[in-house]
């Protein structure tokens, strides 16, 4: 049985284990589960930015068929259900009360106002579409900085300007020194525009409530269904948490819009509670456009000092943040400490300081997507850095060469706040450029001029902190949480082995990738190990999977529980083999004794003997099976250069994005298959943002991208081959020296987009920046009316 | 799921059919679907009833009658695709993906009349026909007289478009798109032929309410004067956050000179 195992499972390119499941359409999603008498709910949805409510007519849906009840925020109120909470907390932050059911008033388009519950989905859908309901419509307000002016409609009166909160970062007496000596400054205004996650599975919920037990089952379509257990029971539903278990089943893509406890989840348990019925409830698409939790929504100004060298003095930012008109999970903290942290990029600023306001307005509520603060802080930082770059003259490679943080210098404090433990930027950076053929891809630049096509190559060198993350840290800056992660690991008597990880697998591949690691840790075949996680059921703690955390967090508890079961089983082994401890090893896929290869013990063999205890060592507990909590001591940071090259069409303005390249450190890697697969799909999605994917708002909060014919996702022949290759510095403070790599992608590749984009419109027409995303139009429009300034362009 | 609820029922000929939309004036016409069924998704249209005309073999196929070809309304994109006709296939090709095509009919894309489909300016630059059954018998409507406005096409209430009939011989074809970046409907797409007789057709769609023909173009192309600027003649065209009006008009501008300079 050994014989067939590898050397080692971890860094093969294994294909995931989870795959066949999942393209031959026999995975279990929340909608796939079914429970006899399955009730079904449909929201009745807000078409209104801001009203009041007046009036619901229950009785306009009395006696449609199949109707079984309404609910509305009276029920939610009557029925002692308390508001979500903010997971986060900052100094003087207001939180407007997030109801499951509006009461009284809706503050965005989609917000819920009532919910019929019928025997069909048919019937449900049919009936909310009829329900009465009278609005009284307040005026609103959409963009975070027109929600700050004077004057401005009042989204909350319990949010007095509509300020959630100010927070800043770093000395800023130092920054204006810096700046108070600087050769050159530049001073960019950016707007980090708002996106939609689109996972590909839309939210779903199934509640069942046993009144024999007073238990509630809930199916959901979560990341992390150890916190929704803990939220949901301990301070919504107001019932002891082991009251309430929650599935996760197979999760359809969540970047991170499936990390929060949304309304739809009360709205089944209690319907399913009173009705004494289970009740179910699927997101149409269409509801997923105004009802998940959106992301991104910046609107800053970013100045940069450098000396007379080039070397950079100071950073300062002014953000206002958009978090749409409640406050979820982790929403304040998404724009404070996991972007102002990120601010020094991989630089050695001497001084950085960050001002941040958080603003509530009329629409869909906004957290962690992908990246979750670091893509705003890259994008910013890069795109400034482009910037001076241009006007320096320099290149923009060698711009960021002689101000990165040098090897030698970690563990490396920055001025705000974090303390990267490893890093090594300039072999990446370098390697990227040797891929892409940095200096031929500037030469053909000059070449094209005048052909109606104009070349832009677009550099960025990203750092960000993932591996969620030390929790005392956290519990200081506001979390209402741990961020440690938990495992068990159970050997049963046959040698096959379960893991249990509160980790959860969206499309991560962790039912590969950790397998990886134990196989390696307890030397047996793969195919005997299998992983079990998503439901707090079988697992019983966990945080779940953002942040980039699973394999530094999850995986370094996997690694300490594997630990605990090999030291107890190879003190079985050296009882078994009559020989002390110390003497065994265990190598090759066996325990034996030093200088007597001849006597061994299988791994099969020490747990079924753990097992039937007929011959233990003396006061041994039987059983194999351990868990462990690991806390990570800091947070992991990944770093990168990614390189985008883009071609305009100066006739149209369609920027194509011809190719990708770029380098990652993550670490060593689990399995390059599954990480270059997060790459790939991070870049698209990064890629998405800078050139396609708007959630528009109309001034009033309206969103006039609400389906995929107007909101626009990159498809497959939107996008080159990408090539990608990786430098490996392990974090020195994880058993693993795993770091992260599920939103690397994201992170770099907006950056690194619209960096091509501007570099291709500074070299043709001196164009110093243009927001995101480079629609044709707008392209068009920039190239036409910087030659008009110009005079005659040369290609004309 | 979402829908509201309707009727459904199957045609399996054109005289059950037109029987049907006699006696029920309600009723809808559905061929592949592809633009009925998200409006009806979203409950932006709700129709009673549907009547089904996917299944009608007497609509299905291409051949050919002399100078022309005869496209049974019912002909997916697909067949379209991989047929001889001119132009088609190209055009064709640009509408949706393999999914959409097998499912979606040249009759049901016509007849809807969208002014962001490809066909309707292919149709107008080689001078189709459609040909119209209603209870008053047959007609043939000129590709000029076909589409009247924004999902306003001459197929009348009770009517159904039963076949296009397309010129067999022109010397060259080309069809140029600008697509939509999320529905990659076109939003300007222009089509120019040389006819058998070498003289230039032209026409575009998705620029305005319906798609018109290119005269300006053609009568610059056929006088030898180079292609310019400033060819669309309508005053109301369309805009939206992808594609100002004026921008449109230069879309039609550069696709214009594109294709042309492919025949």
């Amino acid at each position: 049985m050994t014989e067939s195992r590898p050397d080692k499972y971890m860094g093969q390119a294994l294909k995931r284990k989870e795959d066949p499941r999942f393209i031959t359409g026999t995975g279990q999603y929340t909608d796939d589960f079914v429970l006899p008498g399955t009730l079904h709910a449909a929201m009745v949805r807000s078409p209104y930015a801001h009203a009041r409510i007046t009036n619901i007519d229950r009785s306009s849906v009395d006696g449609m068929p199949g109707v079984v009840a309404v609910l509305t925020g009276e029920d939610v109120q009557a029925a002692g259900i308390g508001p979500i909470p903010v997971g986060w907390l900052l100094p003087d932050l207001k939180v407007p009360a997030h109801h499951a059911v509006a009461q009284g008033e809706v503050n965005h388009v989609g917000d819920i106002v009532a919910v019929v519950v019928a025997e069909t989905r048919a019937q449900a859908e049919d009936a909310a579409a009829l329900l009465a309901v009278d609005y009284e419509a307040l005026s609103s307000v959409a963009l975070g900085s027109a929600a700050l002016a004077e004057g401005a409609p009042q989204v909350h009166d319990d949010v007095p300007g509509n300020v959630a909160f100010q927070w800043e970062i770093g000395d800023e007496a130092a920054l204006n020194e810096a700046f108070n000596r600087a050769h050159k400054t530049v001073k960019v205004q950016l707007r980090n525009h708002r996106l939609i996650p689109n996972a590909i599975e839309p939210r779903a919920s199934l509640a069942q409530f046993s009144p024999a037990s007073r238990e509630y089952l809930l199916y959901t379509t979560s990341q992390n269904p150890h916190i929704h257990r803990l939220i949901l029971a301990a301070f919504v539903m107001g019932i002891p948490e082991h009251k309430l278990r929650v599935i996760s089943p197979d999760v359809g893509g969540g970047f991170g819009s499936k990390i929060f406890q949304y309304q739809e989840e009360v709205i089944v348990l209690l319907a399913a509670q009173k009705l004494g019925k289970p009740v179910k409830w699927t997101a149409r698409r269409s509801e997923s456009f105004v009802s998940d939790m959106q992301g991104r929504d910046h609107e800053s100004v970013a100045e940069l000092a450098v000396d007379d060298q080039g070397k950079m003095l100071g950073l300062r930012v002014n953000t206002v943040a958009n978090l749409g008109a409640y406050l979820t999970l982790f929403a304040p903290a998404v724009p404070t400490y996991l972007y102002g942290t990120l601010l020094n990029g991989v630089y050695k600023f001497p001084a950085v300081h960050a001002r941040v306001t958080g603003v509530v307005t009329n629409t869909v509520p906004v957290d962690a997507y992908r990246g979750a603060g670091r893509p705003e802080a890259t994008y910013l930082i890069e795109r400034t850095v482009d910037v001076m770059a241009h006007e320096l003259g320099m290149d923009p490679a060698e711009f960021r060469r002689i101000n990165f943080i040098q090897p030698d210098e970690f563990p490396y404090q920055t001025p705000v706040a974090l303390v990267y433990d490893s890093g090594n930027y300039e072999p990446a950076l370098d390697k990227a450029l040797e891929m892409m053929h940095y200096q031929e891809l500037r030469a053909e630049q000059e070449r094209m001029k005048g052909t109606g096509k104009i070349l832009g190559i677009g550099l960025i060198s990203y750092l960000e902190a993932c591996g969620l993350a030390p929790s005392a840290l956290v519990g200081q800056l506001g979390a209402q949480a741990g961020q440690w992660e938990s495992s068990l690991v159970r050997v049963h008597p046959t040698g096959k082995v379960e893991l249990y990880t509160g980790s959860h697998s969206h499309g991560q591949g962790h039912e590969t990738a950790f397998p990886q690691i134990a196989a390696d840790e307890l030397q047996i075949p793969i195919e005997d190990i299998d992983l079990i996680h998503g439901d707090t059921g079988r697992m019983p703690y966990g945080w779940g999977t953002y942040g980039s955390r699973s394999a530094a967090v999850g995986g370094s508890a996997l690694k300490m529980a594997l630990g605990k079961i090999t030291a107890k089983a190879k003190k079985i082994a050296a009882h078994l083999l009559e020989a002390s401890e110390e003497d065994v090893e265990h190598e090759g896929g066996v325990f034996r004794v030093k200088g007597a290869p001849s006597q061994s013990k299988t791994f099969f063999d020490v747990a079924l003997m753990a097992h039937l205890a007929h011959n233990l060592p003396e006061g041994m507990e039987p059983g194999l099976e351990a868990t462990a909590f690991y806390d990570p001591k800091n947070f992991v940071y990944p770093f990168g250069t990614h390189i985008a090259v883009v071609e305009i069409d100066t006739d149209t303005g369609v920027v194509r994005l011809r190719g990708y390249g770029c380098v990652d450190d993550c670490g060593p890697l689990i399995n390059p298959l599954i990480a270059e697969g997060q790459v790939h799909g991070g870049i698209a999605q990064g890629a998405g943002q800078a050139l396609w994917e708007e959630a528009a708002y109309d001034e009033d909060g309206n969103l006039l991208a609400g389906t995929f014919m107007e909101y626009a996702v990159p498809r497959a022949d939107d996008l080159p081959h990408f090539q990608t290759d990786h430098t490996v510095t392990p974090s020195p403070h994880n058993p693993l020296g795993v770091k992260g790599i599920g939103e690397a992608g994201t992170i770099a590749s907006t950056a690194a987009v619209a960096n091509a984009v501007m570099d291709a419109l500074w070299h043709e027409c001196r164009i110093k920046h243009l927001d995101m995303p480079y629609t044709s139009e707008k392209v068009w429009r920039a190239i036409r009316e910087a030659r008009g300034g110009m005079g005659q362009a040369a290609d004309d | 799921m979402y829908p509201a609820n309707f009727d459904y029922q199957k045609a399996s000929s054109v005289a059950e059919a037109l029987a049907v939309m006699a006696a029920n004036p309600d009723v809808k016409v559905i061929a592949g679907g592809h633009s009925l069924l998200p409006a009806m998704k979203l409950r932006l249209a709700q129709p009673p009833a549907l009547l089904d005309v996917w299944g009608i073999e007497e609509l299905k196929g291409i051949r050919r009658e002399g100078d022309w070809f005869v496209v049974g309304a019912m002909t997916t994109h697909a067949d379209v695709l991989r047929s001889e006709l001119p132009l088609f296939p190209e055009v064709a090709y640009e509408v949706g993906d393999p999914m959409v095509r097998n499912r979606g009919t040249i009759g049901g894309s016509l007849a809807h009349a969208d002014p962001s489909a490809d066909y309707p300016a292919a149709a107008l630059a080689l001078g189709a026909e459609f040909v119209i059954r209603g209870p008053e018998g047959e007609r043939t409507v000129p590709a000029g007289e076909m589409f009247l406005g924004m999902f306003e096409s001459a197929v009348q209430p009770g009517e159904l478009l039963t076949h296009v009939r397309i010129p067999a011989t022109v010397q060259a074809s080309a069809y140029e798109k600008f697509k939509h970046p999320a529905s990659h409907y076109a939003i300007v797409g222009v089509a120019v032929i040389r006819d058998a007789n070498g003289q230039i057709r032209a026409a575009y769609t998705g620029a305005g309410e319906k798609a018109e023909r290119l005269h300006r173009l053609e009568e610059r192309l056929n006088s030898g004067q180079p292609v310019g600027t400033g060819l669309v003649e309508s005053a109301t065209l369309l805009g939206d956050r992808f594609a100002s009006p004026e921008y449109r008009a230069h879309l039609v501008d550069v696709l214009a000179e594109r294709a042309a300079a492919r025949v």
